[in-house]
């Protein structure tokens, strides 16, 4: 089974962000970068199939340099293949991401691309669905169960209340959701053996950007509340406050 | 995120911080959520042993052809503060198996004995110990009792040895004797005749560990299983891979106790406000922060001087006598800021309290290495 699994390179959820100067990207200094958790669900789901099938488990990150060290971890989880479509720096767009992604797909022709349900980054949710459309192939978004039979497949997603099985047929596109397995430790012998082991580098193709970030703003802090007291001034003052700027009576 | 005030992270290696990061996630899920319950019934979790063989966390430094992973010094210690981040007793286990049992083995002992055991201590099949402590020999080693007789075929071992970590559990015991009056090492296997190991009870520290006495009486060594290496160099030489590794693990004990504390102290309301806006509060919060900070910076330093064979015994002993008396003194201050709950099970603070009280006396105490450094600066010997 040729199976590929596209991750991408988020910063830590418990990291702090701070808008950098520019106001149009995050402040990277003391951040840490890891792959994005339902990427290693994707990994993870990569290496079962390989584990039941058979066959070669690439994965693919698209970014700068600095991208490769989360090939290492998914080398040290144990794929076979690692591969960084380089960009020379990180202005690019969701669609500059999935054509880029998509074009090398095509090079491989794989059985199956796994990737997670979003980037918990910009958590944009574009890349399973536009994926599918550049290349003509099903997507099953948001999978929780994943089956596969010869070149049939069934895909388990939670929906309000309940759940909905989906069938289709390889080769195919499925996004990871949390439930889907719980993704394995890399073991210190795999760490250090991947500190070895290739990563192929591909340079990314000029797509023109769709999307402009025009400004970052952190959430405003400032207080939403008012504190008053049960003194007549203070009545007053809220029976005014809610007339005048609440304006509900 | 761990506390890395300096941006320290700037000077780890990929594969220094994946071991870090895949250590603690192991710790998270597999260490936490039982290590109260053992910690109270005065058990070590056994069945941590296989996960953290498979984890690769036996053999650390021990050569890929004997089953270890043949990473670096820094990749050890990042991997003991993971450890002791859960608790001090899976540090101790990880301790003795890689620097106390596996180093001896792989630098003193024959061809045939490396291959006899270190795949199976690497895989997790064979639990190691290491007795060099008496029960009228602590601080001073040098003066034990437990000697060996030279015989046809080997040596006839007689002697107890005391406060052995996982003496019980052990397949091979690493043994020092002193034979001709000189002190040297031995493998003892489990089955010996004449060898028993039962366990000490009624610690209040290190609960999860398993501590032993050692027994030998007429026990028949074979001459393979002698090791070769003569003087008191030969377990120093042990002890100062497992003290580097408790260097970086009282970090990991601090680093539990000061995240408890800020988490602790923002959540905490009194007079209306959280504690964490208290001066007092604050003031504590900023010597852990300032104490591991300098902690880490010492500890990275004299990993990578091990790393470049530059590393002297006084190093190790700075770091360890540092970093064991900063993370006691955090607990200490973390239990303050944790009022009541401090003393509760719910959060890690008298647990790694207790345990960093073991710590700090084994692997030689605080005191003895304050001395080491006394000598070093005046050359006087303050203990002998
Ligand atoms: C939980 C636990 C696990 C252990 N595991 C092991 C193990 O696996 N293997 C092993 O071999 N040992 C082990 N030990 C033993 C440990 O290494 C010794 O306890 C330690 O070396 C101190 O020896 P002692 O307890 O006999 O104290 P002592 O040497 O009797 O010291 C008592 C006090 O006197 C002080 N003192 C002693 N000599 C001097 C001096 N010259 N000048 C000033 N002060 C001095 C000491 O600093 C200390 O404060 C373990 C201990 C514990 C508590």
């Amino acid at each position: 089974m040729n199976i590929l699994v596209c991750i991408s390179r988020v910063p830590d959820t418990a990291s702090r962000i701070i808008v950098a100067s520019g106001g149009k990207t995050i402040d990277n200094t003391g951040i840490k970068f890891v792959v994005n958790p339902y990427d290693e669900i994707a990994i993870e789901e990569g290496l079962r199939l390989r584990e039941k099938n058979g066959g070669t488990v690439t994965c693919v990150v698209l970014g700068t340099e600095v991208s490769k060290d989360i090939l290492r971890t998914a080398l040290a989880m144990g794929v076979d293949k690692a591969v960084i479509i380089k960009t020379a720096d990180d202005n690019y767009d969701s669609y500059f991401t999935a054509e880029n992604l998509a074009n090398y797909a095509k090079t491989l022709n794989p059985d199956i691309i796994l990737l997670g349900k979003q980037s918990v980054d910009y958590d944009s949710l574009q890349m399973p669905s536009t994926l599918g459309e550049l290349l003509n192939m099903p997507s099953v978004s948001v999978v929780t169960k994943l089956t596969i039979e010869g070149t049939n497949v069934t895909a388990e997603r939670e929906v309000e209340g309940g759940k909905e099985v989906i069938s289709s047929t390889l080769p195919c596109i499925i996004s990871a959701q949390k439930g889907l397995n719980d993704p394995r430790y890399p073991k210190l012998p795999d760490i250090m053996k991947a500190k070895s082991k290739p990563i192929e580098e591909v340079a990314a193709i000029e797509v023109a950007a769709r999307v402009e970030i025009v400004g970052l703003e952190m959430p405003s802090k400032k207080r939403i509340g008012k504190l008053v007291t049960d003194s007549e001034v203070d009545i007053a003052e809220i029976v005014k406050l809610l007339h005048e700027e609440a304006k509900v009576i | 995120m761990s506390l890395d005030f300096f941006h320290l992270d700037d000077l780890y290696t990929e594969e220094e911080k994946l071991i870090r990061e895949s250590v603690r996630d192991f710790v998270n899920n597999e260490i936490l959520p039982i290590i109260e319950s053992h910690y109270h019934a005065g058990t070590f979790p056994m069945d941590l042993v296989p996960k953290m063989a498979e984890m690769g966390l036996f053999g650390i430094k021990t050569s890929t052809e004997f089953g270890g992973s043949g990473a670096n010094y820094t990749s050890y210690g990042l991997a003991m503060q993971e450890l002791e981040r859960g608790d001090s007793a899976v540090r101790s286990f990880a301790s003795v198996q890689n620097s106390l049992v596996m180093f001896p083995i792989e630098a003193y002992a024959s061809e045939e004995m490396k291959k006899k055991f270190l795949p199976k201590l690497a895989d997790g099949t064979f639990i190691g110990c290491f007795g060099l402590t008496e029960p009228d020999f602590g601080s001073n080693p040098g003066g034990m009792i437990t000697n060996a007789v030279k015989t046809d075929s080997g040596y006839l071992l007689n002697g107890a040895k005391m406060w052995i970590t996982n003496g019980t559990l052990a397949d091979v015991a690493v043994v020092w004797a002193k034979l001709d009056g000189k002190i040297t090492g031995f493998l003892v296997e489990k089955g010996t005749k004449g060898f028993s190991a039962p366990e000490m009870k009624g610690k209040h520290s290190l609960r999860a560990s398993v501590t032993s006495e050692l027994i030998f009486e007429d026990c028949e060594i074979p001459e393979e299983n002698r090791l070769n290496i003569n003087g008191l160099k030969g377990p120093l030489s042990c002890l100062s891979q497992a003290r580097f590794g408790i260097a970086y693990g009282a970090l990991g004990a601090a680093m539990a106790v000061y995240d408890s504390s800020v988490d602790y102290s923002k959540s905490r309301i009194q007079f209306g406000k959280p504690i964490a806006s208290f001066q007092l509060v604050q003031e504590k919060l900023v010597w852990m922060m300032s104490e591991i900070s300098k902690g880490q910076l010492a500890a990275y330093h004299v990993g990578r001087l091990f790393e470049n064979g530059k590393a002297r015994p006084q190093h190790i002993s700075f770091i360890k006598r540092n970093n064991v008396d900063i993370a006691i003194q955090s607990a200490r201050l973390a239990r303050d800021i944790h009022g009541a709950n401090g003393i509760l099970d719910e959060y890690p603070i008298m647990r790694h309290a207790a345990n960093l009280e073991s710590v700090r006396t084994y692997e030689g105490t605080h005191d003895i290495h304050t001395l080491i450094l006394g000598e070093d600066i005046t050359g006087i010997a303050a203990f002998s």
